[in-house]
């Protein structure tokens, strides 16, 4: 049997029944439109999702100081790290398991009819500490070195402690109290990049902090530029702490390259399962039809093993017919695919990200699960014996 | 002497049902070049067991079968459909036309597992058609045309290839006496031209037709 006869046949074969055929690439257009979608919008996406966890978390390094019986890292060392080339800015914190839960107010009266009590976390902290957590004073200011030299009694609260406390506004220099101890409330500080949980604390300058066993330095938050996180996180310990870096542990963060990777492979597996699933349901579809066929069409095959065809030429009749319904879903699955990629990152003004292998893998991928789909119909075709599909 | 077209010697199928059916018992026949053969008799009787034998459509349980000088009994089954494309051209009670293709394409259907080429395929399937009687049908669908035009097709399909047999299983069965006369016309004429006939009917006006008639009598053959 000649090839193009075989493919003629199979041509026909389809499209003797136009609308079933229609139907029947139904379920693998599905199944390739979602996994050519899938996989488009999660690279797509992937690349916005790395592009910011590029730009947050690739220049985040924090320096942990443990607990020493002298301190390992001075408030005043600090400044040795934002002199470091690539370093942005830097600040010291302190943090203590008492200053962790204290109660702190905004009125030394003693209402009844209001809960003016929070606990709230207090910490220590350098000047710099609202570049270092990318955050934004939206009241006020920070304290300075001034502030932190005259060891004068005042505080800067994160928005929602502000909000605890019904602080709004700071003309009238409202005060809070931890404890007994009054303090001058002096700014607010919102829109946290890093350590969101500061939102809900009290900060107060180093020489103050003492009161609440915030004296020594627990942690430096250090922003870099990109790409130099790395080296930052080798250089920053020797430049806190001569001698005892080795005591210092680094939290930097992964490689970019290897957390790009990382990111788009979990996004891509997750999709890939939801194709592959839809991409089955359409082979299940193929295959269901096209036994539906073979049993509709046995008369026919009767004929042709009258006419001459050996069972291997009915077999490839009906693979070849299956494998064009795969391959035209496939075809129209990678394009709908496409197009939906494309309108969706037009209405979301992302770049598209589309592999170009795409484009040939996917309707093969088509056409494979067709193939594999009108395997066990045409073995059955293949196996009839002609006297009884004449009968 | 040249070889028969058909040489049954001894040839019996029997089914392995409980108990075991002896449809043909022993069956000799001997039809020669040009032969126009009716098979005649009852339902029941074994015809459409002897035209499977003879269609190379089953095997026989024991005998021997020379088709066109060839013994088939031992064939492996792809041996056997190439010698049942090549040699024989069947003509159907029901026509067989595959309904979504033209007049010409299911014609053009015989010679695509084998017989002939592909070049000049269409020449040879206008010319059958000719010889039928049916070039103005050439584009139609079956599902336009008459039963006997239906059947002219048919023959037309099985003639492709020049067979050796020609064989016809109940030809007029779905005809008017009309459409009946036109095709037995057409099988005088085929036998005028050489062709080797076998028809298997129940149909007295079909089998009187015939050069020779031959009755099966619960699987036994006996020529009248």
């Amino acid at each position: 049997m000649h090839p193009r006869d075989l493919l003629n046949e199979a041509m026909a074969g389809l499209l003797a029944r136009p609308v079933r055929s229609v139907l029947t690439t139904l379920g693998t257009v599905l199944g390739i439109t979602t996994l050519v979608v899938t996989l488009g919008v999660a690279a797509t996406a992937g690349n916005q999702i790395v592009g910011r966890f590029d730009e947050l978390t690739a220049t985040s390094v924090t320096v942990e100081v443990p607990e020493n019986p002298f301190p390992l890292v001075d408030w005043a060392d600090v400044g040795r790290v934002t002199r470091l080339r690539g370093v942005v800015s830097a600040a010291a914190l302190a943090e203590s398991d008492q200053s962790a839960n204290l109660s702190v107010r905004s009125n030394d009266m003693v209402d009844p009819t209001r809960v003016t009590d929070q606990t709230l976390t207090v910490v220590a902290s350098g000047p710099g500490l609202p570049a270092a957590v990318k955050g934004r004073m939206v009241e006020g200011r920070y304290f300075d070195a001034g502030h932190i030299a005259r060891g004068d009694k005042v505080v800067v609260l994160g928005r929602h402690a502000a909000d605890m406390l019904g602080i709004t506004r700071l003309e009238r220099a409202p005060a809070v109290f931890i404890g007994t101890q009054a303090y001058t409330v002096i700014g607010v500080l919102d829109d946290l990049k890093r350590e969101k949980s500061l939102a809900s604390a009290v900060m107060l300058p180093p020489a103050v902090g003492r009161r609440y066993g915030l004296s020594t330095v627990t942690r430096v938050l250090v922003n870099t530029g990109l790409g130099a996180a790395e080296l930052i996180a080798e250089q920053a310990p020797a430049a806190l702490s001569p001698g005892n870096e080795a005591l210092l542990q680094v939290i930097s963060p992964s490689s970019p390259t290897r957390a790009r990777d990382a990111v788009e492979g979990d996004v891509n597996a997750l999709f890939l399962i939801l194709g592959l699933v839809s991409l089955v349901v359409g082979a299940v579809g193929i295959a269901n039809v096209t036994l539906v066929t073979v049993m509709e069409r046995i008369a026919e095959i009767g004929l042709r093993r009258a006419l001459g065809a050996a069972r291997r030429h009915i077999a490839a009749q009906f693979l070849l017919e299956s494998t064009l319904t795969g391959l035209t879903g496939g075809i129209v699955g990678a394009s709908v695919g496409i197009v939906v990629v494309v309108a969706v990152c037009a209405a979301k003004q992302w770049t598209p990200v589309l592999d170009v292998r795409l484009a040939v893998m996917a309707p093969a991928a088509g056409a494979v699960v067709g193939l594999l789909a009108g395997l066990y119909p045409a073995l059955r075709a293949a196996r009839m014996e002609p006297v009884n599909a004449l009968r | 002497m040249p070889e028969p077209v058909i040489l049954l010697d001894d040839l019996t199928k029997e089914f392995p049902t409980d108990p075991p059916v002896r449809a043909l018992s022993a069956v000799n026949l001997r039809v020669e070049r040009s032969d126009y053969v009716a098979i005649v008799g009852p339902s029941g009787s074994g015809k459409s067991t002897l035209l499977n034998m003879l269609g190379l459509l089953d095997r026989p349980t024991s005998g021997s079968y020379r088709l066109d000088g060839i013994e088939t009994t031992m064939l492996k089954d792809s041996a056997r459909t190439t010698v049942r494309g090549s040699r024989i051209g069947f003509v159907f009670q029901s026509f067989h036309l595959l309904p979504h293709r033209s007049v010409l394409e299911n014609v053009m259907l015989a010679e695509v597992y084998g017989r002939g080429s592909r070049k000049g395929r269409r020449e040879r399937a206008l010319r059958a058609l000719e010889r039928v009687r049916l070039s103005h049908r050439v584009e139609f669908l079956p599902g336009r045309m008459s039963g006997g035009e239906r059947q002219r097709a048919a023959i037309a399909r099985a003639l492709m290839g020049e067979p050796a047999l020609l064989l016809c299983d109940e030809p007029t069965g779905n005809l008017d006496s009309r459409n009946t006369h036109a095709v037995l016309d057409l099988f005088g004429e085929l036998r005028a031209q050489g062709m080797t006939i076998v028809v298997i009917t129940h149909e007295n006006e079909v089998s009187e037709r015939a050069a020779r008639r031959v009755r099966i009598t619960d699987g036994t053959l006996a020529e009248e």
